[in-house]
Parts: structure tokens; C-alpha cells; sequence
């Protein structure tokens, strides 16, 4: 599979990356190499062998149901770029 | 007495004890070297009144008699781990200026057993890099040269590359370092140092930024086997913010150590005899296995048949689940905010992440967004995950022959810097004989062994199976034994 | 079975094809990956953890808590639960979603497929009922909340609810018209409150549906469906599903193509809009989140999940009919809400205990009064049940003061008017303002004297037959006894001395 420009373009606005026709031109090349480096794979007979869901042994650790954070506003706005009122301010959204 | 600057882990903390000298000295010595070697560009930031700091505690501490198993020792911190009040990037700009108000589970472990923090060590951006050529803040440039008598700056490995120069270069005694596909081994292998990935899940990944979730683990990096056990056991251990962390106790691994290897059987993994590997890393390989024979072992071949699919997967795996792991950089919360005229919020979303990521950040990011998109998802994300447990189990039937596997660190000794960076295949390359056991989160040790014509350091790597972090610092430390590495860039910064 | 429902077009009827998506929030101290609180009306990004806020570093740990509640409601939708499942990321960038993926469960839910009964019409609890198909449940968390209104070029961000847990319960397209999708939704709502694992409360946003509307000639191809996002009350879920209908009925009939989309619904205008803010790119790039290690659940986890269920709605109807005798409308009534149910119950205890009776001989009456006089005065009050001035105590006493006779029911619904104004116990209002009825023969028997003496002429022509003066004489003599006197003692006392 091979990649154009157009997809390149869609790719890079799924993944929220500003890029220029020129930029995405530039890209597709690269982004060829690797995936058709990366479609060796496809040369693995995998039938009948599971996705990996877990690398080490391992179980969940649930937690209790307990109030144990929060109510810490001004770290959480701490290093925000924008914030006014207790709030994250965004542009504008229009839904 | 030797300068302070040359002193190991071990050595600073045994002889803070001894009083030979004063944490206070200790940190001053080290945060002068630091402060002398800007060349180098190791740090991002650097922390002299953090490690004074926390010196003068070791000091009051050890009057006290309380004090803790690392007091007295200063130590680098690699830029992926977030710490309280000091700015941590991941090398990033989008991360420019990000002042955590928490500290990562595992630097704050080694603040709690009484280690000062000299700053905050240069890695590749978000740890995507093998040569230290992706930061924002600059290369990093290793201490070592040819021995041509050129002086091409030459690449340090990566992604903990400041991690590794400074180690070699003695501007700090050990530090902290990540791997997710090698960015510790291969680090280390390239400057003549130790490095040790730890099973996955030994170490929290708590307050460490994400890479790739499933990959990511801390590991300490030193001059010395010992250091790096003794480094280990202050990192690890069940932390249960971290739902990937492993509940198991941490053995005394430094107390254990042991060159002994009677009875054990080391794994020569044929496959990792890759075309076109420079002859004296072969020679090496066939030096280590020599040398634990010495130590007592008896060596085996082994076949991991899927080794040559395990970079292909690490580069779908890696970079999907970093695709996602690096969605938060989006300008609203932290970091950078990039609002051209008239841009509403997508538009800003995307203006921040153009101009915050670098080009192998995002060249990751859209093929991890590739591989997972509408219809791709089983071509390549579900057929990588299939052969990650082929992966595992290859290793899972040498263990049936062998306790440990000997193979190269890198398939080359280090580059000059801007070598490969027109070439990101040729670059992922350098992590072929690291990638397998990450994606089997397997522990594994990096070695210096020796140099090779360039005057250039060359490594050894032992893989162990999951958990048996001892055995893999005692067949490292057997290595250690017998290589009596103690080659040290000359001082040109 | 099919449904009634058609909407009349150009080209003839067309049927409607309804499934729901409905989210509920899942009732929890705790975010279901972090220690925040769910408190609602917080101050804005208070409860909010640096987990939450998506912060570098941070890592999700589940909530035991929310995942014991989800097998509990599959287990009480009749559903499949799944001992394996996993969390996976859903990928998009909105400002109110901070990690820039939703932790949720598309590949493998931790339930799977279930079905429960709605009856069809509310009145007739025992007629028609239809089994509608659950698809799945699964775990996910919920967004922030944005502010459009308080700043003029600027939205604001709040996290309060970013990682709250939910259920969201897909429904099979089985529902065929707006007023079953309602009763779906209520019917779904009714078993959420009685596991107790959403409360339900529609206007706070615990509960809310996507209703998925497609239309089609009757029998034929099902149709392309839109998808309306976040309806939160009943009313507008059947609004929805009337105007997306007719939408799409007029769109088909003008030559033009449903297209597959996602909707809002405007309530002021009763009208379903098209929502591009969040149409540019459906393509959510789900894969199991490496954070998170599969779910992994034993049976017996489920088996005390199951044990700790209470009596469902169903069941509780069936036994009310069957072992308390109730009419099966009031069965359905009580049964309907958990709340009501519980109330009922408390009711009947207490009055078995206080008339030393069975629940069953006591239940009748209990369920009258509670029907009728409780709910009728609550409704006057505009209040809720958990707010009644009168509690199951002093109803419980108030009926044993009927069935032993010491209050008539007269007095019964003075005594109750009463009740309802100060909240005392009946018993002290009886005392009080000396409302007990007299059985007092000697008392009754003087009265009647002085009446009959009184209008010997009435007597006179109702013992020439004019039967109609007896109830003349029953009113004097309780007029007399200023209502207290007990009617049936009247009547008997009246007979003798009147018939002889
Ligand atoms: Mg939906
Ligand atoms: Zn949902």
C-alpha cells in the first residue's frame, strides 16, 4: 500500500498537524519507505495466533471506591496557557 | 585521593559515609563539571541548588544517622520524567516551559532515598531518536571522538543520550535513563558505559512522559554493573498509580551480585547475526561468549526465528500507541498554544502541534495514525501484535535451553552526528539487537566490552528472562569482570 | 411483532426503526480511573485529578467499584457477561476531552448481549409486552464540559466530569415507534435505579440517549440512520424520534438521501440539526489501551455480583399480584419505581406488625391508601415520595387505626389531612383533637332514644314502609355523635330500635 498526497493531508488533519501541500509532498516519500519497510510483516503466517494483550504476566488492581483527589484547581491550571474563572479558555467552539 | 568527578555511585556513597568527604563537596564537584561541560549539551536544564540542597540534607541526615541508602549521591534526571517545580520537556517545545507540580514515582523514589537531582538531561524529543539529534534544545554530542584526530562531534545514541554523554564525560556519576526499544542499551553501548531495561513493569511509569505505553520502562545507567543494581533497587517496585506496574518485591540485587556463572547456560542467538555488521562487533560478541565461559557458563546456540520481524513491529506498535499517547499536546492545559489570527479550536489544535513536535515526533505520530486508521487497523496494528507474541514466544522456548542470552548492543559503534539523519530506516536500524526483547519486555543489560579501531566504545548485551534482573546483572557483571573496560574519552570540552 | 406506528407520506406509509445508545452514569464516589469525586455542582474543575486533566506522565487505574456495577446491570438486563475485556482508545481532539482519546470498550465489552420486556401500554401492565435486544454494555468514561455563553470569543473549559464512569447500553433496533423507545428508556431507567447503579436523574445528565432513527416502507430494506446525540428526557426522545422521521420521510419522498450522520436535537425549536463540528473525520482509530491490563473477572466475582442483586421490577409485579393479591395495575405502580417499592414495602411491614396481621391480609388496604390518598396529596404538594410530611410509620399506624376500628374512614381522612400539615403520629392527633370513633352502645343507644322521640312522625311513616328514612335517621344520630360514632354500630343499634 502506498500512500498519495491527499492521504498524507488527511492523515496529518486526523492527527490535528498543521501541514502545508508542499510539507505533505515532502512527506509521502518518507512515509512510503517506512511503510513499505514495515509490510514485511505481512510475510508472517500469524493465522491462529493471538494479538499480544499483555506483555508481562500481570493482573488488575482495582481500586477502591474513594474520594482520594481532586480539589487541587490551581495545580490543575497551573500551566495552562489561557484560564479564567477556575476555567481552561479555548476559542470559541460553535457545536 | 582520585577526583571526586571519577567516583561511581558505590564509591560516593561509601565514602560520604566514611566521611572521606561531605555531600556538600560532592555535589559542588559534580555541579562544577556540569557547569564546565555547556558543550556537551547534556542538560536542558540544570538544578546546582537542587543537588546543594539536597547535599546539605544527606549531610544533616548522615549526623543524624538517618541517612537514606543513596544520600550524598547527586544524579542526573533524563527530561522524560516529570519533577516538582523544575520545567520538563521531553525535549520538546510543545512542552516549553511545562513546570510539573508533581514528581514522577520513580525520580522521587531516588529524592526519597536522599539523591540530589544535578538537572535535567538532553534526550531525543519525546525519546523518538536513536543518535540525540531530535531534541529541541540541540544535539547532544558524546565525549568520545575518533581516534583520527579529527574532531567530528559524534552522536551520543539515543533516546538517552544526555543521559550517556554525561556519564562518559564524568560530569555526573549515573543517571536516569528510558528505554522503550533501546534508548538505553544502545545509549550506552555507544559511550562505554552501563545501562540496564528492566522487565516491563518493575519501574512506574508514573509522571514518565508516555512514548509507547506498552514498551516504556526507567532504568538506570552508570559506569558500573554495580552501580546500576544498586541505582535499580532505589527505582523499582509496585507503585499502584501505574495499572502496568508489577506487585513483587524488590530483590537486594547489589548484595546478590555474583560474577559466578557455574551451571549457568548462555543463549547465542543466531539470528542476531545481522549482513553487513562491522567485523570487530562480531570479534566482541565472540570475546563475551569466551569470557562467560570463563565465568563458568556454558554457551548454547538458540534460535529466535522472528527476530528480523521485531523492528517492523516496533515501528507500528511504538508509534500507534504514541500517536495517541502524544494526542494531550494540544495547547489547551500546558505548553505551547500557537492561535493564528482567526484559528478556532481544531485550528489550533493543530497551529500548537505543527509548531510544538519535530519532524521525527510527527513523522511517528502520522505513521502511528496510519497504521491504526479505518482499514488499516488489521493490516498492520492487529498482524504487528500477532508477531509481538511470536516475539515473546521465541524467547519464552530459549529459555527452555538457556538462563541467558549474549548478543551486540548496536550493530555499530557511534556515528557522527547528522550521519544518519536523512535516513530514519537506517537510523530505527541501530535498535535491531534491543527492539526484540522490549517487545518482550525482558530484561536486559548493556556492557561496555572494549573499543573498536576508531577508539570508539563497543558493547555487549545480556538479555535474562522476566524478573530475573539478578541474573542479568550477574552475567553482566561477569562481563564487567573480565572486559576491564576502562577506556575514558580524553577532555576537549 | 411489529409496530402500529407509520408516518403517512406521499408515497404511502412508511415504518420507522428505532436503537438507543443510552449513557448512564454509573453510581460512584471515585472517577472510574481516578480518586477525583463525581460530586455534581461543584465548583468548575475541582474535582478534577491530574489524571483527569490528562496530564503528562499520568496513568488511569480502574475504579472496582464501576465494574462490579456494570456486571450487576448486565446481570440484571439478562445479558452475557464477559469474564475477559479490555479497555480500548477512542481517538478524536475535542477541548473537553483532555487525553485526546475516550477510554471506552469497542473490541470486547464487558457485557455482551441481553434483552428485557417493555410492556407496550402503560395502563395494561399485563397486556402486550416487547422484548427489546440489548446489544452491549460497556464501560467508558465521560467528557468535560464546555462553556459557550461566558465569554464572547472564547469557550470555557471545565473537567469536573471528564472520567466520570459510564454505561452506555446499545439497544438492538427492535423499537418501531416514538412511544416505545420511551418505554424503553423508562423501562431500562426503572432497572438502572433498582440495581442502583445509575440514578437516573435525566435532567443532571446521569442518563442520556443517542437515538439512532432510520425510516423504511413497511417490511422492506432498512434504511440509512442518523444518529441524535445526547437527548435527555423522554419527552424529547419521542420528539426526536417523530421529526427525524418525518425528516427523513420528506427528505426520501423529494427525491433526495439520508445521509449517514450525527444530529442534535434543539429543544426549543423541536428540530434536529445536522452537528459538523463533529463530522469532518469519523474515523476513531480504536485500538486496547496499553495502559490498562485486560479485565479479567472470575465467576465468582460474578456469582456475588448476581447474589447482591435486589428483586427486579418484574419479578417484585409478579409477586405483588400473586402472593399480596394486588390488582395488577397497582402491582405495576408500586413495582414501577425502586424508590416506590421500597416505601410500599416498609408500609407493609410496619402494618402487618401493627394489626399482628400477614402481610398479605394487609397489603390490599396498604396499596389502596398508598395509591390513592398518599400519592393523590403528594401530587397536590408537588412533591416526591422521599419528601412526603408523612412517614410509612405513621401510615402503617394510621391504616391500624382503621382496622381496629378506632377511626372510620371519615375520621381516617381527617386524621390524614392533619398528618400531612404537621407530620404527626395519628395516634396523637386522635388523642389530641378526640377524633376516635365510639363504638359506645350505651352512648348510641341514648342518642337514638332522643331522635326517634324526637320525630315520632318519621318513625311513623318508615315503619309504614318508607325505607328510604333510614339513612335520615343514620345522619341525625351521627350529626349527634359530632361523627364519631362508628357506622356500622349506628346502623345495627338504628335497625334494632327502629325494626324492633
Ligand atoms: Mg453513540
Ligand atoms: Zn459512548
Amino acid at each position: 500500500m502506498s500512500v498519495d498526497t491527499e492521504t498524507v493531508l488527511r492523515i496529518a488533519n486526523l492527527a490535528r498537524i498543521a501541514m502545508s501541500e508542499e510539507e505533505a509532498e515532502r512527506l509521502k516519500p518518507e512515509l512510503n519507505n517506512i511503510l513499505g519497510w514495515v509490510e514485511q510483516l505481512g510475510e508472517v503466517d500469524t493465522s491462529g495466533v493471538e494479538p499480544l494483550a499483555m506483555v508481562i504476566a500481570n493482573h488488575t488492581h482495582m481500586r477502591e471506591d474513594m474520594v482520594t483527589d481532586g480539589d487541587k484547581r490551581d495545580e490543575i491550571l497551573a500551566n495552562a496557557p489561557l484560564a479564567e474563572h477556575g476555567f481552561f479558555a479555548v476559542p470559541k467552539v460553535i457545536e | 585521593m582520585a577526583n571526586i568527578t571519577d567516583l561511581g555511585v558505590a564509591e560516593i556513597r561509601d565514602g560520604f559515609r566514611a566521611k572521606d568527604f561531605s555531600a556538600r563537596e560532592v555535589a559542588g564537584a559534580f555541579n562544577d563539571a556540569v557547569a564546565g561541560a555547556e558543550a556537551l549539551n547534556c542538560f536542558i536544564v540544570t538544578t546546582p541548588e537542587k543537588a546543594l540542597e539536597a547535599a546539605d540534607a544527606a549531610d544533616s541526615a548522615l549526623a543524624a544517622g538517618t541517612a537514606g541508602p543513596l544520600a550524598g549521591v547527586p544524579l542526573g534526571i533524563k527530561d522524560l520524567f516529570c519533577t516538582k517545580g523544575v520545567q520538563s520537556t521531553a525535549a520538546s517545545h510543545i512542552l516549553e516551559g511545562f513546570t510539573p507540580t508533581y514528581e514522577s514515582t520513580v525520580s522521587g523514589k531516588l529524592l526519597e532515598a536522599g539523591a540530589g537531582m544535578l538537572g535535567k538531561l538532553n534526550m531525543d524529543q519525546f525519546a523518538m531518536g536513536s543518535s540525540n539529534e531530535t531534541s529541541y534544545f540541540g544535539n547532544v554530542v558524546s565525549p568520545w571522538r575518533r581516534n583520527d584526530g579529527g574532531n567530528t562531534p559524534m552522536s551520543p545514541g539515543g533516546s538517552s543520550g544526555g543521559t550517556s554523554s554525561a556519564i562518559a564525560a564524568h560530569i555526573v556519576p549515573a543517571a536516569t535513563g528510558t528505554d522503550t526499544g533501546g534508548s538505553i542499551r544502545q545509549p550506552a553501548a555507544f559511550t562505554g558505559i552501563c545501562g540496564m531495561k528492566p522487565t516491563y513493569g518493575r519501574c512506574s511509569r508514573w509522571g514518565i512522559v508516555a512514548f509507547a505505553s506498552s514498551l516504556d520502562q526507567a532504568g538506570p545507567m552508570a559506569r558500573s554493573v554495580k552501580d546500576c543494581a544498586i541505582l535499580l533497587e532505589a527505582m523499582a517496585g509496585y507503585d499502584p498509580k501505574d495499572s502496568t506496574s508489577l506487585d513483587e518485591p524488590v530483590p537486594s540485587w547489589e548484595t546478590a551480585l555474583s560474577g559466578d556463572l557455574t551451571g549457568k547456560k548462555i543463549g547465542i542467538p543466531k539470528e542476531y547475526r545481522v549482513d553487513n555488521m562491522p567485523e570487530e562487533i562480531d570479534a566482541l560478541w565472540k570475546q563475551g561468549t569466551e569470557w562467560l565461559k570463563d565465568a563458568g557458563a556454558e554457551i548454547v546456540e538458540v534460535s529466535l526465528p522472528h527476530t528480523k520481524y521485531a523492528l517492523p513491529a516496533y515501528y507500528i506498535i511504538a508509534p500507534a500507541e504514541a500517536s495517541a499517547n502524544l494526542a494531550r499536546y494540544d495547547g489547551v492545559r500546558y505548553g505551547l498554544r500557537e492561535l493564528p489570527d482567526g484559528a478556532n479550536l481544531q485550528d489550533m489544535y493543530a497551529a500548537t502541534r505543527a509548531a510544538g513536535f519535530g519532524e521525527e515526533v510527527k513523522r511517528r505520530i502520522m505513521i502511528g495514525t496510519y497504521v491504526l486508521s479505518a482499514g488499516f487497523y488489521d493490516a498492520y496494528y492487529t498482524q504487528a501484535q500477532k508477531v509481538r507474541t511470536l516475539i515473546v514466544r521465541d524467547f519464552d522456548n530459549a529459555w527452555a535451553q538457556c538462563d541467558y542470552l549474549l548478543t551486540p548492543t548496536a550493530p555499530s559503534a557511534a556515528f557522527g552526528l547528522g550521519d544518519l539523519s536523512d535516513d530514519p530506516i537506517a537510523m530505527y536500524l541501530n535498535d535491531v539487537f534491543t527492539v526484540p526483547s522490549s517487545l518482550a519486555g525482558l530484561p536486559a543489560i548493556a556492557v561496555p566490552g572494549g573499543l573498536d579501531k576508531q577508539g570508539l566504545p563497543l558493547g555487549l548485551q545480556v538479555i535474562g528472562k522476566a524478573l530475573d534482573e539478578q541474573g542479568v546483572f550477574n552475567a553482566g557483571l561477569a562481563l564487567e569482570e573480565r572486559a576491564g573496560f576502562s577506556a575514558r574519552a580524553e577532555k576537549w570540552w | 411483532m411489529v409496530s402500529e406506528y407509520r408516518i403517512q407520506g406521499e408515497t404511502g406509509e412508511w415504518e420507522v426503526v428505532i436503537g438507543l445508545e443510552v449513557h448512564a452514569q454509573i453510581t460512584s464516589k471515585a472517577k472510574l480511573f481516578s480518586g477525583a469525586s463525581t460530586e455534581f455542582g461543584s465548583e468548575p474543575n475541582c474535582n478534577v485529578s491530574l489524571v483527569d486533566a490528562a496530564m503528562p506522565g499520568m496513568l488511569p487505574v480502574v475504579n472496582g467499584e464501576c465494574i462490579r456495577q456494570a456486571v450487576r446491570t448486565g446481570l440484571a438486563l439478562n445479558a452475557q457477561i464477559n469474564l475477559w475485556s479490555r479497555f480500548d482508545r477512542k481517538n478524536y481532539f475535542y477541548a473537553d476531552l483532555p487525553q485526546g482519546y475516550q477510554i471506552s470498550q469497542l473490541y470486547h465489552p464487558i457485557v455482551g448481549e441481553g434483552a428485557i420486556d417493555v410492556p407496550l401500554d402503560e395502563k395494561d401492565p399485563d397486556g402486550e409486552v416487547k422484548t427489546i435486544g440489548i446489544e452491549r454494555l460497556h464501560v467508558e468514561q465521560d467528557a468535560g464540559k464546555l462553556m459557550h455563553d461566558q465569554h464572547p470569543t472564547m469557550s470555557y473549559v471545565d473537567l469536573n466530569r471528564s472520567g466520570v464512569a459510564l454505561m452506555e447500553i446499545v439497544s438492538r433496533p427492535d423499537m418501531g415507534s416514538p412511544a416505545e423507545a420511551a418505554a424503553y428508556v423508562r423501562k431500562l431507567r426503572s432497572i438502572l435505579r433498582y440495581v442502583g447503579s445509575c440514578d437516573g436523574n435525566m435532567e443532571q445528565g446521569s442518563m442520556r440517549a443517542d437515538v439512532n432513527v432510520s425510516v423504511r416502507k413497511p417490511g422492506g430494506e432498512l434504511g440509512t440512520r442518523t444518529e441524535t446525540k445526547n437527548v435527555n428526557s423522554m419527552r424529547f426522545i419521542q420528539q426526536v424520534v417523530e421529526t427525524e422521521a418525518r425528516r427523513q420521510v420528506d427528505l426520501i419522498e423529494d427525491g433526495g438521501t439520508v445521509v449517514q450522520e450525527t444530529r442534535l436535537f434543539d429543544p426549543d425549536k423541536g428540530e434536529t440539526r445536522s452537528m459538523r463540528s463533529k463530522e469532518d473525520a469519523h474515523d476513531y482509530r480504536y485500538f486496547p489501551d496499553p495502559d490498562l491490563l485486560p479485565v479479567e473477572l472470575t465467576e465468582e466475582f460474578v456469582a456475588e455480583a448476581r447474589a447482591s442483586l435486589p428483586e427486579l421490577p418484574d419479578a417484585k409485579r409478579h409477586r405483588y399480584e400473586q402472593e399480596l393479591g394486588l390488582s395488577a395495575y397497582n402491582a405495576a405502580v408500586l413495582t414501577a419505581e425502586a424508590e416506590t417499592a421500597r416505601w410500599f414495602e416498609a408500609l407493609l411491614t410496619e402494618s402487618a406488625a401493627a394489626q399482628k396481621a400477614s402481610e398479605a391480609d394487609v397489603a390490599k388496604p396498604a396499596a389502596n391508601w398508598l395509591i390513592s390518598e398518599l400519592f393523590g396529596a403528594l401530587n397536590r404538594l408537588g412533591k416526591n415520595l422521599d419528601e412526603s410530611p408523612v412517614s410509612h410509620e405513621h401510615g402503617a399506624e394510621l391504616l391500624a387505626l382503621v382496622a381496629d376500628g378506632t377511626l372510620s374512614g371519615t375520621l381516617a381522612k381527617q386524621v390524614f389531612e392533619i398528618m400531612l400539615e404537621t407530620g404527626d403520629a395519628p395516634a396523637e392527633i386522635v388523642e389530641e383533637k378526640g377524633l376516635k370513633q365510639t363504638s359506645d352502645t350505651g352512648a348510641i343507644e341514648t342518642v337514638i332514644a332522643d331522635i326517634l322521640a324526637a320525630n315520632a312522625d318519621k318513625v311513623e311513616e318508615y315503619r309504614g314502609g318508607k325505607d328510604k328514612l333510614f339513612g335520615f335517621f343514620v345522619g341525625q344520630t351521627m350529626k349527634a355523635m359530632a361523627g364519631k360514632a362508628n357506622p356500622q354500630v349506628v346502623n345495627e343499634l338504628l335497625r334494632k330500635a327502629l325494626d324492633g
